[in-house]
């Protein structure tokens, strides 16, 4: 009986250990003082050095950055809004629609990129941020979307309803009832949208402008045209922001809402 | 946008649906029917599109150069759905099986590398599969191998990759159903004689179908378009759905036939997603968020 119990627990560990060799390997080789990968050449900090002297490597990483910002950003209004519409609406057209926002997560992201770069310079829009932000936003609006609309349905009505018995005005019910409800869902998801627009390459290599490179691309590019040890440097710094939100995400996010 | 009742809408709030129509209708709706559109104009010939309807976008999928880049395609996408279905459930229901303290660190485990660049972790492989790699070092080391495996740039090395990116949607999808799962159906089943095994195959399964499910589609989908994980593990070597769409768009800039590949992929991507609806009953895929 005590085999059965403990082969479950090996078999967790042993996968989580294989999920993470890649990544140790990565942050490993960022301290290698050595030029080659195959060679071990001690402990150093000199790619570190090098990183945050590239300037294109930072001009990259702002690029990200404010990419990141504000297509999170806008997915927070619109989805939010969106949601707490869908819920209100009794529009026909509702499900269609909230079908055709969602298909930006669901379709392969390559469908996406190609169609964007076709429609983007249909519309003659200028090729860089402003189209890199549009791009993200569309697939950034869906996770907040839908991260609302489960809290949404996992609101107590009764406070809702008590709260209009008692004389408050419906928006200031949503402004004091509903909305502090729902916040923890609503950050998670800009979160969980800010990574996967920091983390995307597929759509943004189609939707980039000439001169506008982000960090995911800056890393695209030279792992097919020659890798520089001082992108094992860049991981781990971009690895150590993903930790730092997925922590910050988790945090925001256990606070469930009163139920009782 | 018809307005079934007035009634509902005696609420205001409704009004903040009018940001994601205009966004959806523009910049998802739009591009989607300009890229039927496009799928059946023709290219012209030194640049762009003219507007003259034909077929032959389509037909042009069925040369056998095209084709079997489809089929490759779809069997690089099948095997990688079966490996992470075999890999992953396991995982996710021994997961849901964990004390409280123990699935809460586990899905924190499993969600870093999910937030993680892909191309990061795919960095990772390219290190420990290099000729003379960690791999090689290890196996030549322990006496298995005597020279280099050269998995870098093969087939095994991109399956590898593309396993490894998708898994963590097969774990999510099966453990938040497995976690719902009502034990007591599964003890029940035991206390009327059944064995664990016939228990697990009769009960369990049947319960976890939907997460199963869910689990194909989040991992199969995806799977047909990640051109550059077949490019960098793959070195090139390997020409997949999304590597053709990408080539016919970038390079050869046959924006049209690039729409109809897309075209062919939306809707099976959408047959893949209607099938699931229809089995399951369910709108939203288990455990996406």
């Amino acid at each position: 009986m005590k085999n059965r119990t403990k082969l479950p627990n090996i078999y967790l560990a042993f996968l989580i250990i294989l999920m993470y060799l890649p990544v140790a390997v990565v942050i490993a080789y960022s301290f290698n003082a050595s030029r080659q990968s195959s060679v071990w050449g001690g402990f150093s900090f000199s790619w570190y050095k090098e990183l945050f002297s590239d300037r294109s490597l930072i001009e990259a990483l702002k690029n990200s950055l404010i990419i990141g910002v504000l297509s999170s950003g806008i997915a927070g209004v619109i989805g939010t809004l969106g949601a707490v519409g869908m819920a209100k609406a009794a529009l026909k057209s509702k499900g269609i629609i909230e079908y055709i926002s969602t298909l930006p997560i669901m379709i392969p992201e390559i469908i996406l990129g190609m169609v964007f770069m076709a429609y983007f310079s249909l519309m003659k829009l200028p090729f860089g941020m402003v189209t890199l932000v549009i791009g993200h936003a569309s697939f950034c609006i869906p996770y907040v979307f839908m991260m609302v609309k489960a809290r949404l349905a996992g609101i107590d009505k009764s406070l809702v309803e008590a709260a209009r018995d008692l004389g408050a005005s419906e928006t200031k019910v949503f402004l004091d009832i509903t909305l502090p409800l729902i916040s923890p869902a609503i950050i998670s998801g800009m979160l969980l949208a800010f990574a996967m627009s920091l983390d995307d390459v597929v759509i943004s290599i189609f939707i980039t402008g000439p001169r506008t490179n982000t960090l995911p691309i800056k890393i695209y590019t030279q792992l097919k045209t020659g890798v520089t040890p001082k992108i094992n440097a860049l991981c781990t710094m971009m690895l150590l922001c993903t930790l730092v939100l997925v922590v910050l995400a988790n945090f925001i996010g256990r606070k469930k809402p009163v139920k009782d | 946008m018809t307005i079934k009742s007035r009634k509902k809408n005696k609420s205001n709030l409704w009004y903040g649906v009018i940001p994601l129509y205009l966004f959806t209708l523009t910049f998802v709706c739009g591009p989607l029917i300009y890229m039927l559109v496009l799928s059946f104009l023709s290219r012209a010939e030194v640049w762009g599109v003219e507007k003259v309807f034909t077929l032959s976008n389509y037909i042009k999928i069925f040369e056998p150069v095209y084709f079997n880049t489809f089929i490759e395609s779809l069997k690089l996408a099948l095997l990688t759905t079966a490996i992470t279905l075999l890999v992953g459930y396991p995982f996710g229901y021994f997961m849901a099986k964990l004390s409280s303290r123990g699935k809460k660190v586990m899905m924190l485990l499993v969600i870093v590398p999910f937030w993680t660049n892909a191309l990061i972790r795919m960095y990772g492989w390219i290190i420990i599969f290099r000729s003379n790699g960690l791999l090689d070092k290890l196996l030549m080391g322990l006496g298995l191998t005597d020279k280099p495996l050269k998995l870098l740039y093969s087939f095994p090395a991109v399956l590898v990759g593309m396993v490894y990116a998708l898994l963590p949607f097969m774990i999510l999808a099966i453990y938040s159903v497995s976690e719902k799962l009502d034990w007591s159906l599964v003890e029940a089943a035991r206390d009327l004689g059944a064995t664990r095994l016939q228990a697990f195959l009769t009960i369990t399964i049947k319960l976890t179908l939907p997460g199963i499910l869910s689990g194909v589609v989040l991992v199969f989908i995806p799977s047909m378009g990640l051109f550059f994980i077949a490019d960098i593990l793959g070195g090139g070597k390997f020409m997949l759905v999304g590597n053709l769409i990408r080539d016919q768009v970038i390079t050869t800039r046959n924006w049209p036939f690039a729409s109809a590949l897309s075209v062919l992929l939306m809707i099976l991507t959408s047959l893949i997603i209607w099938i699931y609806r229809r089995v399951t009953h369910v709108k939203d895929l288990e455990g996406l968020v």
